[in-house]
Protein backbone atom coordinates (compact mmCIF):
# COMPACT_ATOMS: atom_id res chain seq x y z
CA UNK A 1 0.00 0.00 0.00
CA UNK A 2 1.16 3.31 -0.57
CA UNK A 3 0.54 4.76 2.65
CA UNK A 4 3.21 2.47 4.20
CA UNK A 5 6.04 4.68 3.06
CA UNK A 6 4.18 7.64 4.11
CA UNK A 7 3.35 6.27 7.47
CA UNK A 8 7.45 5.67 7.57
CA UNK A 9 8.59 9.21 6.37
CA UNK A 10 6.00 11.06 8.90
CA UNK A 11 7.38 8.50 11.74
CA UNK A 12 10.65 9.62 11.01
CA UNK A 13 9.89 12.87 10.82
CA UNK A 14 8.28 12.77 13.83
CA UNK A 15 11.04 11.12 15.57
CA UNK A 16 13.20 13.34 14.11
CA UNK A 17 10.94 16.08 15.53
CA UNK A 18 11.63 14.82 19.22
CA UNK A 19 15.66 14.91 18.60
CA UNK A 20 15.94 18.45 18.01
CA UNK A 21 17.22 20.20 20.86
CA UNK A 22 16.92 23.27 22.21
CA UNK A 23 19.25 25.42 20.34
CA UNK A 24 19.24 27.71 23.28
CA UNK A 25 19.58 26.86 26.57
CA UNK A 26 17.23 28.01 29.60
CA UNK A 27 20.56 29.91 31.13
CA UNK A 28 20.88 31.70 27.47
CA UNK A 29 17.33 33.09 27.98
CA UNK A 30 17.87 36.10 29.90
CA UNK A 31 17.72 38.46 27.32
CA UNK A 32 14.27 36.99 25.81
CA UNK A 33 13.50 36.92 29.55
CA UNK A 34 13.47 40.44 29.46
CA UNK A 35 9.89 42.07 30.19
CA UNK A 36 10.97 44.63 27.02
CA UNK A 37 11.26 41.12 24.87
CA UNK A 38 7.69 40.58 26.00
CA UNK A 39 4.65 39.88 22.93
CA UNK A 40 1.86 41.17 25.55
CA UNK A 41 3.52 43.64 28.20
CA UNK A 42 0.51 45.75 28.58
CA UNK A 43 -2.17 43.43 27.88
CA UNK A 44 -5.42 45.68 28.54
CA UNK A 45 -3.73 48.63 26.42
CA UNK A 46 -2.73 46.27 23.66
CA UNK A 47 -6.67 45.02 23.63
CA UNK A 48 -7.37 48.99 23.42
CA UNK A 49 -4.92 49.33 20.61
CA UNK A 50 -6.71 46.70 18.79
CA UNK A 51 -9.99 47.87 19.27
CA UNK A 52 -8.94 51.20 17.92
CA UNK A 53 -7.70 49.86 15.01
CA UNK A 54 -10.20 47.13 13.96
CA UNK A 55 -12.56 49.65 14.20
CA UNK A 56 -12.02 51.72 11.25
CA UNK A 57 -10.29 49.04 9.46
CA UNK A 58 -11.93 46.06 7.21
CA UNK A 59 -8.93 43.70 8.28
CA UNK A 60 -9.49 41.40 11.53
CA UNK A 61 -7.43 38.75 12.98
CA UNK A 62 -3.81 37.40 13.68
CA UNK A 63 -3.35 40.01 15.84
CA UNK A 64 -1.43 37.13 17.92
CA UNK A 65 -0.09 38.21 21.21
CA UNK A 66 -3.43 39.70 22.56
CA UNK A 67 -4.92 36.67 22.73
CA UNK A 68 -4.00 34.87 26.10
CA UNK A 69 -7.28 33.87 26.44
CA UNK A 70 -8.32 36.57 28.80
CA UNK A 71 -11.24 38.08 26.34
CA UNK A 72 -9.98 41.73 27.05
CA UNK A 73 -8.45 42.46 23.49
CA UNK B 1 -34.29 62.25 12.48
CA UNK B 2 -33.35 59.93 14.72
CA UNK B 3 -30.21 60.69 16.71
CA UNK B 4 -28.21 57.76 16.33
CA UNK B 5 -28.80 57.87 12.70
CA UNK B 6 -25.20 56.84 12.20
CA UNK B 7 -22.66 54.86 14.23
CA UNK B 8 -19.24 55.73 11.80
CA UNK B 9 -17.78 56.52 14.85
CA UNK B 10 -16.54 53.15 14.17
CA UNK B 11 -17.81 51.19 17.36
CA UNK B 12 -19.70 48.85 16.51
CA UNK B 13 -18.97 45.84 18.26
CA UNK B 14 -19.11 43.89 15.01
CA UNK B 15 -16.86 41.52 15.75
CA UNK B 16 -14.58 42.96 17.85
CA UNK B 17 -15.63 40.58 21.00
CA UNK B 18 -14.85 37.86 19.33
CA UNK B 19 -11.44 38.34 18.47
CA UNK B 20 -10.61 39.56 21.84
CA UNK B 21 -9.78 36.17 23.36
CA UNK B 22 -7.47 33.61 21.64
CA UNK B 23 -5.72 30.64 22.47
CA UNK B 24 -2.51 31.74 22.74
CA UNK B 25 0.07 32.22 25.82
CA UNK B 26 2.64 33.60 24.42
CA UNK B 27 6.12 32.96 25.91
CA UNK B 28 6.58 36.00 27.99
CA UNK B 29 8.92 37.28 30.58
CA UNK B 30 7.19 35.25 33.36
CA UNK B 31 7.25 32.03 31.81
CA UNK B 32 10.92 32.11 30.46
CA UNK B 33 11.74 33.17 33.70
CA UNK B 34 10.31 30.69 35.64
CA UNK B 35 11.49 27.93 33.11
CA UNK B 36 15.19 29.36 34.24
CA UNK B 37 14.45 28.35 37.63
CA UNK B 38 12.74 25.06 36.84
CA UNK B 39 14.72 21.99 36.15
CA UNK B 40 14.77 20.22 33.00
CA UNK B 41 12.21 17.78 32.35
CA UNK B 42 12.99 14.46 31.32
CA UNK B 43 12.97 13.54 27.65
CA UNK B 44 11.60 10.39 27.01
CA UNK B 45 13.38 7.80 25.64
CA UNK B 46 11.95 7.29 22.55
CA UNK B 47 8.81 8.26 20.91
CA UNK B 48 7.75 8.74 17.82
CA UNK B 49 5.10 11.26 16.93
CA UNK B 50 5.41 14.67 17.59
CA UNK B 51 2.30 15.01 19.28
CA UNK B 52 3.41 12.15 21.74
CA UNK B 53 6.87 14.62 22.07
CA UNK B 54 4.96 18.06 23.06
CA UNK B 55 3.27 15.87 25.77
CA UNK B 56 5.86 14.37 27.53
CA UNK B 57 9.15 15.56 26.01
CA UNK B 58 9.22 18.88 28.14
CA UNK B 59 9.10 21.44 30.84
CA UNK B 60 5.72 22.84 32.78
CA UNK B 61 4.05 26.08 31.26
CA UNK B 62 3.48 28.75 33.50
CA UNK B 63 -0.07 30.88 34.23
CA UNK B 64 0.21 34.64 33.52
CA UNK B 65 1.12 37.08 36.28
CA UNK B 66 -0.84 37.89 39.02
CA UNK B 67 -2.30 41.70 38.06
CA UNK B 68 -4.43 44.39 38.32
CA UNK B 69 -4.69 46.74 35.46
CA UNK B 70 -7.39 50.63 35.04
CA UNK B 71 -6.86 52.34 32.47
CA UNK B 72 -8.70 55.53 31.21
CA UNK B 73 -8.67 55.59 27.28
CA UNK B 74 -9.62 58.55 25.16
CA UNK B 75 -9.94 58.85 21.51
CA UNK B 76 -10.78 62.06 19.61
CA UNK B 77 -11.01 61.61 15.97
CA UNK B 78 -12.87 62.92 12.60
CA UNK B 79 -15.64 64.49 14.43
CA UNK B 80 -15.73 61.66 17.05
CA UNK B 81 -15.09 61.40 21.14
CA UNK B 82 -14.54 58.37 22.70
CA UNK B 83 -13.73 58.10 26.76
CA UNK B 84 -14.28 55.69 29.29
CA UNK B 85 -12.64 53.06 31.69
CA UNK B 86 -10.89 49.49 31.35
CA UNK B 87 -9.89 47.53 34.17
CA UNK B 88 -8.17 43.87 34.10
CA UNK B 89 -7.52 41.80 37.08
CA UNK B 90 -6.17 38.67 37.18
CA UNK B 91 -5.67 36.48 39.86
CA UNK B 92 -4.15 32.65 39.92
CA UNK B 93 -6.46 30.00 42.50
CA UNK B 94 -3.65 27.11 43.37
CA UNK B 95 -0.80 26.28 40.82
CA UNK B 96 -2.71 25.25 38.00
CA UNK B 97 -5.71 27.47 37.76
CA UNK B 98 -5.88 31.66 36.52
CA UNK B 99 -8.99 33.74 36.81
CA UNK B 100 -9.22 37.13 34.39
CA UNK B 101 -11.95 39.31 34.54
CA UNK B 102 -12.54 42.78 32.16
CA UNK B 103 -14.89 45.40 32.59
CA UNK B 104 -14.83 48.06 29.14
CA UNK B 105 -16.75 51.02 28.85
CA UNK B 106 -16.79 53.10 25.90
CA UNK B 107 -18.89 56.63 25.92
CA UNK B 108 -19.24 57.84 22.71
CA UNK B 109 -20.03 61.40 21.02
CA UNK B 110 -19.90 61.29 17.37
CA UNK B 111 -20.23 63.93 14.70
CA UNK B 112 -18.70 62.05 12.18
CA UNK B 113 -19.11 62.68 8.66
CA UNK B 114 -21.66 60.83 8.11
CA UNK B 115 -23.52 61.68 11.09
CA UNK B 116 -22.91 65.38 9.54
CA UNK B 117 -24.25 64.75 6.18
CA UNK B 118 -27.29 62.05 7.40
CA UNK B 119 -28.41 62.74 10.86
CA UNK B 120 -26.87 64.58 13.61
CA UNK B 121 -25.12 64.07 16.73
CA UNK B 122 -25.39 61.41 19.07
CA UNK B 123 -23.84 59.87 22.46
CA UNK B 124 -24.33 56.50 23.53
CA UNK B 125 -22.45 53.72 25.83
CA UNK B 126 -21.21 50.69 25.48
CA UNK B 127 -20.13 48.46 28.22
CA UNK B 128 -18.57 44.98 27.84
CA UNK B 129 -17.56 42.75 30.42
CA UNK B 130 -14.94 39.57 30.32
CA UNK B 131 -14.94 36.38 32.82
CA UNK B 132 -11.98 34.10 31.68
CA UNK B 133 -10.09 31.29 33.11
CA UNK B 134 -6.69 29.59 31.95
CA UNK B 135 -6.11 26.03 33.22
CA UNK B 136 -2.37 24.76 32.99
CA UNK B 137 -1.39 21.03 33.05
CA UNK B 138 2.28 20.84 32.89
CA UNK B 139 3.22 22.59 29.23
CA UNK B 140 -0.33 23.20 28.05
CA UNK B 141 -2.78 25.94 28.58
CA UNK B 142 -6.02 25.67 28.11
CA UNK B 143 -7.54 28.70 27.92
CA UNK B 144 -11.80 29.46 28.23
CA UNK B 145 -13.46 32.89 28.26
CA UNK B 146 -16.83 34.47 28.18
CA UNK B 147 -17.47 38.02 27.12
CA UNK B 148 -20.45 40.26 26.98
CA UNK B 149 -21.14 43.17 24.89
CA UNK B 150 -24.21 45.75 25.81
CA UNK B 151 -25.18 48.62 23.54
CA UNK B 152 -28.94 49.98 23.30
CA UNK B 153 -28.94 48.94 19.62
CA UNK B 154 -26.60 46.10 19.68
CA UNK B 155 -25.88 43.07 22.09
CA UNK B 156 -22.90 40.15 21.36
CA UNK B 157 -21.88 37.13 23.63
CA UNK B 158 -18.76 35.19 22.51
CA UNK B 159 -16.99 32.14 24.06
CA UNK B 160 -13.72 31.57 23.01
CA UNK B 161 -11.47 28.56 23.68
CA UNK B 162 -7.37 28.24 23.22
CA UNK B 163 -5.32 25.76 23.77
CA UNK B 164 -1.24 26.59 23.73
CA UNK B 165 1.12 23.83 23.91
CA UNK B 166 5.14 24.33 24.39
CA UNK B 167 7.09 21.81 22.76
CA UNK B 168 10.95 21.64 22.29
CA UNK B 169 12.18 22.36 25.76
CA UNK B 170 9.83 25.88 25.96
CA UNK B 171 11.99 26.86 22.35
CA UNK B 172 8.14 26.62 20.51
CA UNK B 173 5.18 27.22 21.79
CA UNK B 174 2.14 25.89 19.68
CA UNK B 175 -1.60 27.49 19.95
CA UNK B 176 -4.98 27.23 18.81
CA UNK B 177 -8.11 28.94 19.52
CA UNK B 178 -11.81 28.93 18.59
CA UNK B 179 -14.29 31.78 19.09
CA UNK B 180 -18.23 32.04 18.61
CA UNK B 181 -20.08 35.10 18.75
CA UNK B 182 -23.73 35.89 18.69
CA UNK B 183 -24.91 39.63 17.84
CA UNK B 184 -28.15 41.12 18.32
CA UNK B 185 -28.50 43.84 15.91
CA UNK B 186 -31.06 46.53 16.51
CA UNK B 187 -32.10 50.33 15.62
CA UNK B 188 -32.96 52.85 17.39
CA UNK B 189 -36.78 54.04 17.58
CA UNK B 190 -37.88 50.68 15.98
CA UNK B 191 -38.38 47.34 16.46
CA UNK B 192 -35.96 45.75 14.09
CA UNK B 193 -33.91 42.80 15.27
CA UNK B 194 -31.30 40.56 13.16
CA UNK B 195 -28.73 38.28 14.24
CA UNK B 196 -25.27 38.14 12.94
CA UNK B 197 -22.77 34.92 14.29
CA UNK B 198 -19.47 34.93 14.00
CA UNK B 199 -17.25 31.16 13.80
CA UNK B 200 -13.02 32.24 14.23
CA UNK B 201 -10.47 30.02 14.41
CA UNK B 202 -6.62 30.18 14.76
CA UNK B 203 -3.58 28.73 15.04
CA UNK B 204 -0.27 30.23 15.86
CA UNK B 205 3.57 29.82 16.56
CA UNK B 206 5.82 31.17 18.49
CA UNK B 207 9.13 30.46 18.01
CA UNK B 208 12.90 31.42 20.08
CA UNK B 209 15.45 31.61 17.24
CA UNK B 210 18.48 33.06 18.78
CA UNK B 211 19.36 34.21 22.71
CA UNK B 212 18.50 37.33 21.14
CA UNK B 213 15.27 37.14 18.59
CA UNK B 214 11.36 35.66 19.16
CA UNK B 215 9.61 35.57 15.83
CA UNK B 216 5.65 34.60 15.92
CA UNK B 217 3.40 33.23 12.83
CA UNK B 218 -0.29 33.57 13.36
CA UNK B 219 -3.12 32.47 11.09
CA UNK B 220 -6.98 33.28 11.56
CA UNK B 221 -10.23 32.47 9.26
CA UNK B 222 -13.08 34.14 10.76
CA UNK B 223 -16.89 33.58 8.89
CA UNK B 224 -19.72 36.02 9.56
CA UNK B 225 -23.14 35.04 9.04
CA UNK B 226 -26.31 37.20 9.11
CA UNK B 227 -26.61 41.29 9.14
CA UNK B 228 -23.88 42.19 8.74
CA UNK B 229 -23.89 46.02 7.51
CA UNK B 230 -25.20 48.68 9.63
CA UNK B 231 -29.39 49.12 9.90
CA UNK B 232 -28.27 53.12 10.19
CA UNK B 233 -26.40 53.68 6.97
CA UNK B 234 -27.12 54.40 3.46
CA UNK B 235 -25.43 54.56 0.05
CA UNK B 236 -25.15 57.63 -2.47
CA UNK B 237 -26.44 57.12 -5.94
CA UNK B 238 -26.58 59.72 -8.73
CA UNK B 239 -30.20 61.74 -8.70
CA UNK B 240 -30.59 64.57 -11.73
CA UNK B 241 -34.01 65.15 -9.54
CA UNK B 242 -31.96 66.29 -6.59
CA UNK B 243 -30.90 69.30 -5.84
CA UNK B 244 -27.66 67.79 -4.68
CA UNK B 245 -27.79 65.49 -7.43
CA UNK B 246 -27.62 62.76 -5.47
CA UNK B 247 -30.27 60.78 -2.74
CA UNK B 248 -29.46 57.84 -0.67
CA UNK B 249 -30.65 54.26 -0.28
CA UNK B 250 -30.06 52.06 2.83
CA UNK B 251 -27.03 49.80 2.39
CA UNK B 252 -27.10 45.60 1.36
CA UNK B 253 -24.48 43.94 2.17
CA UNK B 254 -23.60 40.54 1.45
CA UNK B 255 -25.09 38.05 4.60
CA UNK B 256 -21.50 35.88 4.75
CA UNK B 257 -18.08 36.97 4.81
CA UNK B 258 -15.08 35.07 4.95
CA UNK B 259 -11.61 36.71 6.20
CA UNK B 260 -8.21 35.36 6.62
CA UNK B 261 -5.70 36.99 7.73
CA UNK B 262 -1.54 35.52 8.72
CA UNK B 263 0.81 37.70 10.43
CA UNK B 264 4.59 37.11 10.92
CA UNK B 265 6.47 39.06 13.40
CA UNK B 266 9.85 39.18 15.38
CA UNK B 267 11.51 40.88 18.24
CA UNK B 268 15.04 41.59 18.27
CA UNK B 269 16.80 42.58 22.08
CA UNK B 270 19.56 45.08 21.09
CA UNK B 271 22.90 44.90 23.05
CA UNK B 272 22.71 47.48 24.82
CA UNK B 273 19.08 46.20 26.52
CA UNK B 274 16.92 47.77 24.44
CA UNK B 275 14.02 45.63 22.09
CA UNK B 276 13.28 45.71 18.18
CA UNK B 277 10.07 44.95 16.93
CA UNK B 278 8.68 44.37 13.23
CA UNK B 279 5.78 43.12 11.85
CA UNK B 280 3.60 41.93 9.05
CA UNK B 281 0.28 41.00 8.51
CA UNK B 282 -1.57 40.09 5.07
CA UNK B 283 -5.61 40.27 5.18
CA UNK B 284 -7.68 38.67 2.66
CA UNK B 285 -11.90 38.21 2.56
CA UNK B 286 -14.31 37.31 0.27
CA UNK B 287 -16.02 40.74 0.11
CA UNK B 288 -13.12 41.35 -2.25
CA UNK B 289 -10.62 43.02 0.18
CA UNK B 290 -6.93 42.49 0.71
CA UNK B 291 -5.00 44.59 3.33
CA UNK B 292 -1.18 44.58 4.27
CA UNK B 293 -0.21 45.92 8.00
CA UNK B 294 3.43 47.09 8.50
CA UNK B 295 4.58 47.35 11.79
CA UNK B 296 8.25 48.38 13.60
CA UNK B 297 8.73 49.23 16.93
CA UNK B 298 11.66 50.06 19.48
CA UNK B 299 11.97 49.78 23.27
CA UNK B 300 14.46 51.03 25.53
CA UNK B 301 14.38 51.30 28.93
CA UNK B 302 16.45 53.84 31.47
CA UNK B 303 16.19 53.01 35.23
CA UNK B 304 12.64 53.19 36.22
CA UNK B 305 11.28 54.03 32.70
CA UNK B 306 10.55 53.38 29.67
CA UNK B 307 10.39 54.73 26.44
CA UNK B 308 8.65 53.55 23.31
CA UNK B 309 8.50 54.26 19.90
CA UNK B 310 6.50 52.89 16.99
CA UNK B 311 4.97 52.90 13.40
CA UNK B 312 2.56 51.72 11.60
CA UNK B 313 1.06 51.85 8.02
CA UNK B 314 -1.84 50.01 7.43
CA UNK B 315 -3.95 49.90 3.49
CA UNK B 316 -6.53 48.07 2.17
CA UNK B 317 -8.14 48.52 -1.02
CA UNK B 318 -12.18 48.31 -1.58
CA UNK B 319 -14.85 45.84 -1.07
CA UNK B 320 -16.30 44.67 -4.51
CA UNK B 321 -19.65 46.09 -3.76
CA UNK B 322 -18.52 49.62 -2.75
CA UNK B 323 -19.08 52.39 -4.53
CA UNK B 324 -18.81 56.30 -3.51
CA UNK B 325 -21.46 57.36 -6.11
CA UNK B 326 -23.57 54.77 -7.49
CA UNK B 327 -24.63 55.53 -10.69
CA UNK B 328 -28.18 54.96 -10.29
CA UNK B 329 -30.79 53.41 -6.94
CA UNK B 330 -30.59 50.02 -7.14
CA UNK B 331 -27.86 50.12 -9.23
CA UNK B 332 -26.40 46.38 -8.20
CA UNK B 333 -27.27 43.74 -5.58
CA UNK B 334 -24.73 44.66 -2.77
CA UNK B 335 -24.42 48.22 -1.84
CA UNK B 336 -21.77 49.64 0.33
CA UNK B 337 -20.73 53.36 1.39
CA UNK B 338 -19.01 52.37 4.40
CA UNK B 339 -15.49 54.14 4.56
CA UNK B 340 -14.09 50.63 6.12
CA UNK B 341 -14.68 49.21 3.31
CA UNK B 342 -13.42 51.97 0.38
CA UNK B 343 -10.11 51.85 -0.38
CA UNK B 344 -7.43 53.58 2.20
CA UNK B 345 -4.38 54.08 3.98
CA UNK B 346 -3.50 54.57 7.69
CA UNK B 347 -0.69 55.90 9.59
CA UNK B 348 -0.31 55.85 13.30
CA UNK B 349 2.67 57.12 15.34
CA UNK B 350 3.35 56.01 18.69
CA UNK B 351 5.17 57.82 21.68
CA UNK B 352 4.87 55.74 24.90
CA UNK B 353 6.40 55.77 28.28
CA UNK B 354 5.95 54.07 31.46
CA UNK B 355 7.61 54.53 35.49
CA UNK B 356 8.08 51.25 37.72
CA UNK B 357 7.12 52.00 40.93
CA UNK B 358 8.72 50.42 44.28
CA UNK B 359 5.50 49.88 46.57
CA UNK B 360 6.54 50.37 50.06
CA UNK B 361 3.26 50.87 51.62
CA UNK B 362 2.41 47.35 51.87
CA UNK B 363 3.61 44.02 51.45
CA UNK B 364 0.45 42.88 49.72
CA UNK B 365 2.04 44.09 46.36
CA UNK B 366 4.90 43.15 44.62
CA UNK B 367 5.54 46.26 42.37
CA UNK B 368 3.50 49.01 40.37
CA UNK B 369 3.79 51.12 36.73
CA UNK B 370 2.00 53.99 35.57
CA UNK B 371 2.22 54.07 31.70
CA UNK B 372 0.69 57.18 29.10
CA UNK B 373 0.54 55.92 25.66
CA UNK B 374 -0.25 58.56 22.82
CA UNK B 375 -0.89 57.60 19.22
CA UNK B 376 -1.36 59.53 16.86
CA UNK B 377 -3.25 57.97 13.44
CA UNK B 378 -3.83 59.60 9.96
CA UNK B 379 -6.34 58.40 7.48
CA UNK B 380 -6.48 59.32 3.22
CA UNK B 381 -9.54 57.60 1.50
CA UNK B 382 -8.76 56.90 -1.82
CA UNK B 383 -12.51 56.51 -3.02
CA UNK B 384 -14.66 57.86 -0.15
CA UNK B 385 -15.64 61.96 -0.97
CA UNK B 386 -16.22 64.85 1.55
CA UNK B 387 -19.70 65.14 1.45
CA UNK B 388 -19.47 68.55 3.86
CA UNK B 389 -18.40 70.67 0.68
CA UNK B 390 -20.98 71.52 -0.99
CA UNK B 391 -21.28 73.40 -4.48
CA UNK B 392 -19.48 70.85 -6.85
CA UNK B 393 -20.65 67.77 -8.93
CA UNK B 394 -22.10 64.74 -7.12
CA UNK B 395 -19.01 62.47 -7.59
CA UNK B 396 -15.62 65.53 -7.60
CA UNK B 397 -15.85 66.59 -4.21
CA UNK B 398 -12.10 66.58 -2.03
CA UNK B 399 -12.01 62.98 -1.15
CA UNK B 400 -11.73 62.75 2.56
CA UNK B 401 -9.22 62.45 5.58
CA UNK B 402 -9.11 63.01 9.11
CA UNK B 403 -6.45 62.41 11.85
CA UNK B 404 -7.37 60.88 15.50
CA UNK B 405 -5.36 61.31 18.52
CA UNK B 406 -5.78 58.50 21.08
CA UNK B 407 -4.63 58.42 24.47
CA UNK B 408 -4.31 55.77 27.30
CA UNK B 409 -3.22 56.02 31.07
CA UNK B 410 -2.96 53.33 33.19
CA UNK B 411 -2.09 52.10 35.83
CA UNK B 412 -0.63 48.66 37.14
CA UNK B 413 -0.24 46.49 40.35
CA UNK B 414 1.49 43.09 40.48
CA UNK B 415 0.56 41.36 43.64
Amino acid sequence: MSSRPALLVLLALAAGGCAVQPWVKPYERDRLADPIMSWDRHPVSNAYTHHVQESREAARGATGSSGGGCGCN
Amino acid sequence: MNASAERTGGHMPRNLEVERAGGRSPPNQASIGERLRRPAAARPAAAFAILLCASLGVRAGVLPEDRADVLYHYYDGGGVQIDGPSVLVRKSVGQDVSLNANYYVDSVSSASIDVITQASRYSEERKESTLGVDYLHRDTTLSLAWTKSDENDYRATTWNLGLSQEVFGGLTTLSMGYGRGSDDVGKRGTDFSAPADHWHYRLGLSQVLTRNLIASLDFEAVADEGFLNNPYRRVRYADAGSATGYSYQAEVYPRTRDSSAVALRGRYYLPYRAALSAGYRYYDDSWGISASTVEVGYTQPWRRWTFELGYRYYTQNAADFYSDLFPYADAQNFLARDKELASFSSQALRLAVGYEMPIGFTHLLDKGAINLVYDHFTYDYDNFRDLRVTGTAAGSEPLYGFSANVLQLFFSVWF
